[in-house]
């Protein structure tokens, strides 16, 4: 194949050959951030929050005197172990995807926050809890009965604690966790043990990589431990049982209000935090197919108008020797010319738009292997779109070429 | 003239149906997607109280002792001295103290369950400083601020649930322990955003009960949450010696001296605090920004919103090279046409026009078609869970703006075609003819 006489003929058509570029390297630079984008969502609603959510269901009341909480805790915690299905029923502050009620920056050494390692979630837990949630332990030890403590302000003046992987490795990167401290203010915490994954109660408001800074922290209940509870069944019957806890509130407890909207199943909480997410990955890949299908038409359209000048030389190149094949290469070496034009001003686009992103999201810069996945998809879809006006082109007879008009 | 080029332009557009179906629907998927995405944006970023936002105003200063991670803005809310102390010196035309929490609500002697709606405290100048309308009687006195009054003010929501909407003025509600005698009943209100609380969801609803700054501090006691704090408070809920944000306050000035002076006052304040060693500093990080600055600041439109206003832009500028690629291919198909018509006397802008009229009525078919998909696209938008779906209504505005942009952008597209079929050379077409 011949790229010259190509190359001819497109400087002939200057002005459309840029066109169609122009709109490839928009595409390009569109397709590789809106893939980019949809990726990072997608990596933040597949998080691991290392608990057995199909289990699990949180009840949440509230309105009682905070003098009163042991007894609404003792109260709610025999009424609610009385339901039929219920395996157990503790005492938690917050849950993956439920309301965020303990977060704090945490320091190395105690005072003041001006050196933070972090912004943590602090999970107070009564006993059972741990076992309740399904948490994977891989280093250290469990909470034992003398290490629940009570909290009497937000949280406890010390406490043997565990926390996540991520978080051991952010606090302590490439050193052994376990008994290590942290503080937050004058409070003192030490690492007992380490879960392999639990997610904080607001993953998305956070980096992807802060998701799971999440601190079990292990209290007496009463206090600030006590309002929220975290109930486990079988996975059939998670829904019912939290229908049947829901329902009992009124009987067990009638001066205390339950919260309709943070009483529900792990699953609903869990679907109900990435609804607006997935929303946003479907609206992003509708644009990003929309978007192909209107450059793909724009190629076809173009190739259509070009086949229908070139008919008269078509028949003649026919006339002369050349082969449907020759044709039909010949379009589909000038549409793979054009998209790789298109697409070296795209991948400059692309860096562009994303700078643009950059500024106002929290994104980092877009990954290199975006720009090849982005080429390859251009390619093929101007091949693809270039098939149908070339096949045209190829099917011209050379008799054509005989007849004036 | 221009009803010939119309009629040639319909016979034009009639002659390949498919390729005019094609350019329709790309400007008018191109159109929907952009006007859509831009009513949204127009709508999320507009004045929640025209006429009155330029002169209420948001003052700021950042009591943070020691400030965290080199901060250069204050926090969006100050401690309870602070807040006090500007609040009491009362050097504003109007000015309102507000924090709000979570409290149980419900009828002496009724068999009703609890609720637990939040309580905006505030005092008594917040009902007129934002025109905050009355459906039954009218909010609270300076008075019943200075007495620790026992009144409340509830929202229409709120006296559907609890009396069916009946007038319940001089009714008494049960608020945690307290009894309050009901002063006011609010015609249903909802700010969007909801501009006078400065950490709530952007388009959440407002507050269900409203009362005294001064008694709901002794009524919740203990039930108050932190905007954030620097000390850990000795008791949780119990702010008012802590050093936590978690109170703010919002003041009205007529003209721009007060404004100046009052200004000054917060930059004074500020420094004398820093001087007395409760702040770590001064003027540096005291703020007073009118409400639509404020609004700006503390970016009301959402980033997803944003995001999608970008890509229906790029989107569109797609489509718009696509019908530009379109209509070249169009016009220069017609050439042999054109130079006859030129070869018999048409000028060259006789031809341009022509092409302009045709790409024109593109670009009105695309804006009719464009119209139909914001429509469409809207409705998507009020069926989403967002706080603000309540809001998405094609406004006259927009309406007109969807029309204007899709016949811009078809004239537009059809301006360098038209140009390029304009200069085709009579003598060359009629050759090869």
């Amino acid at each position: 194949m011949q790229i010259k006489p190509i190359l001819a003929a497109l400087r002939r058509h200057r002005l459309a050959t840029l066109l169609i570029a122009v709109e490839i390297a928009l595409a390009c630079a569109v397709l590789c951030n809106a893939c980019f984008l949809v990726a990072r969502r997608w990596t933040m609603i597949q998080i691991n929050s290392g608990v057995d959510e199909s289990s699990l269901a949180v009840l949440t009341v509230n309105g009682f005197d905070p003098k009163l909480s042991a007894d609404v805790n003792a109260r709610m915690l025999t009424g609610l172990r009385a339901i039929p299905g219920v395996q157990s029923a503790t005492l938690i502050s917050e849950v993956p995807f439920g309301p965020q009620t303990g977060a704090a920056g945490v320091t190395h050494e105690p005072g003041d926050f001006k050196n933070l390692i972090g912004v943590v979630d602090f999970v107070l837990a009564g006993p059972g809890t741990f076992k309740a949630l399904g948490l994977k332990l891989v280093e250290g030890r469990l909470p034992q009965p003398d290490d629940y403590r009570p909290a009497t302000s937000f949280l406890p003046d010390y406490a043997q604690v565990l926390v996540t992987r991520q978080w051991a490795e952010h606090a302590w990167p490439g050193e052994n966790p376990l008994g290590k401290s942290f503080w937050c203010d004058k409070m003192h915490f030490r690492v007992m043990g380490v879960v392999d994954h639990y997610a904080r109660a607001q993953p998305g408001q956070y980096d992807l990589g802060q998701g799971e800074w999440t601190v079990f922290t292990p209290v007496v209940p009463g206090g600030s431990l006590s309002g929220t509870y975290l109930l486990r069944a079988r996975p059939q019957d998670v829904q019912r049982v939290l229908q049947a806890a829901r329902a009992a509130v009124q009987k067990i407890a009638p001066d205390v209000v339950l919260d309709q909207d943070n009483s529900k199943t792990l699953n609903d909480l869990r679907a109900n935090y990435f609804k607006s997410d997935r929303i946003m990955i479907g609206l992003l890949l509708g644009v990003v197919v929309l978007m192909l299908g209107v450059t793909a038409l724009g190629i076809v359209g173009l190739t259509s108008f070009w086949v229908a000048q070139r008919r008269k030389q078509i028949g003649i190149r026919r006339a002369i020797g050349a082969t449907r094949g020759d044709i039909l290469r010949y379009f589909q070496t000038e549409n793979f010319l054009i998209v790789t034009f298109g697409i070296a001003l795209g991948m400059l686009l692309a860096f562009g738009l994303n700078a643009v992103l950059m500024r106002f999201y929290e994104l980092p810069h877009l990954p290199l292997p975006y720009l090849p996945v982005g080429a390859l998809a251009l390619w093929g879809l101007g091949q693809l779109a270039v098939l149908g006006p070339a096949l045209r082109a190829a099917a011209v007879p050379p008799v054509v070429a005989t007849r004036s008009v | 003239m221009f009803g010939y080029y119309f009629n040639l332009a319909l016979r034009s557009l009639k002659r390949n149906r498919t390729l005019t179906l094609l350019m329709v629907l790309a400007i008018a998927v191109g159109i929907g997607a952009c006007m859509t995405t831009l009513t949204v944006v127009h709508l999320l970023s507009g004045d929640p109280l025209p006429g009155k936002s330029s002169v209420l105003f948001f003052p700021q200063v950042d009591p943070e002792n020691p400030v965290v991670g080199g901060a250069t803005e204050p926090r969006p809310a100050m401690d309870y001295r602070s807040a006090m102390d500007l609040w009491s010196a009362h050097r504003a035309d109007r000015q309102a103290i507000i924090t709000s929490s979570p409290v149980k609500v419900r009828l002496p002697d009724s068999s009703q369950p609890p609720l637990m709606p939040s309580m905006l405290s505030t005092s008594a100048d917040f009902f007129p400083m934002f025109d905050v309308p009355f459906q039954y009687g009218s909010g609270w006195s300076a008075d019943d601020d200075a007495h620790h009054a026992r009144v409340a003010v509830i929202s229409a929501d709120l006296n559907q649930k609890l009396f069916g909407g009946a007038n319940s003025v001089g009714r008494i509600l049960r608020v945690r322990d307290a009894d309050m005698r009901i002063v006011g009943v609010l015609k249903p209100w909802r700010p969007s955003p909801l501009f006078y609380d400065p950490w709530s969801q952007n388009f959440s609803k407002s507050e269900d009960v409203f009362a005294p700054f001064t008694s709901s501090m002794e009524i919740n006691k203990g039930n108050f949450q932190a905007y954030t704090c620097w000390h850990v408070p000795p008791s949780m809920g119990d702010l008012q010696n802590a050093d936590c944000v978690w109170v703010w306050l919002w003041v009205e000035l007529d003209s721009p001296a007060k404004v100046r002076d009052y200004a000054r006052f917060v930059d004074d304040y500020a420094n004398t605090q820093k001087s007395l060693g409760r702040f770590a500093v001064g003027s540096e990080h005291a703020r007073l920004r009118d409400l639509m600055a404020w609004l700006t600041y503390r970016g009301q439109v959402p980033g997803d919103v944003r995001l999608q206003a970008w890509l229906a832009s790029a989107f569109l500028a797609i489509c718009l090279f696509n019908a530009v690629g379109l209509l070249l291919a169009k016009f220069l198909r017609r050439s042999g046409e054109i130079g006859v018509r030129r070869a018999l006397g048409a000028s060259r802008g006789a031809i341009f026009a022509q092409c302009l009229v045709e790409a024109g009525l593109i670009g009105l078919l695309g804006g009719f078609f464009g119209w139909l998909l914001t429509l469409v696209g809207l409705w998507l938008v009020r069926h989403q869970p967002v706080d603000y779906a309540h809001l998405a209504h094609l406004d006259a505005a927009m309406f007109t703006v969807t029309f204007v942009l899709a016949v811009g952008t078809s004239l537009l597209a059809g301006l360098i075609p038209a140009l390029r079929a304009s200069r085709v050379v009579p003598a060359w077409q009629l050759k090869a003819l």
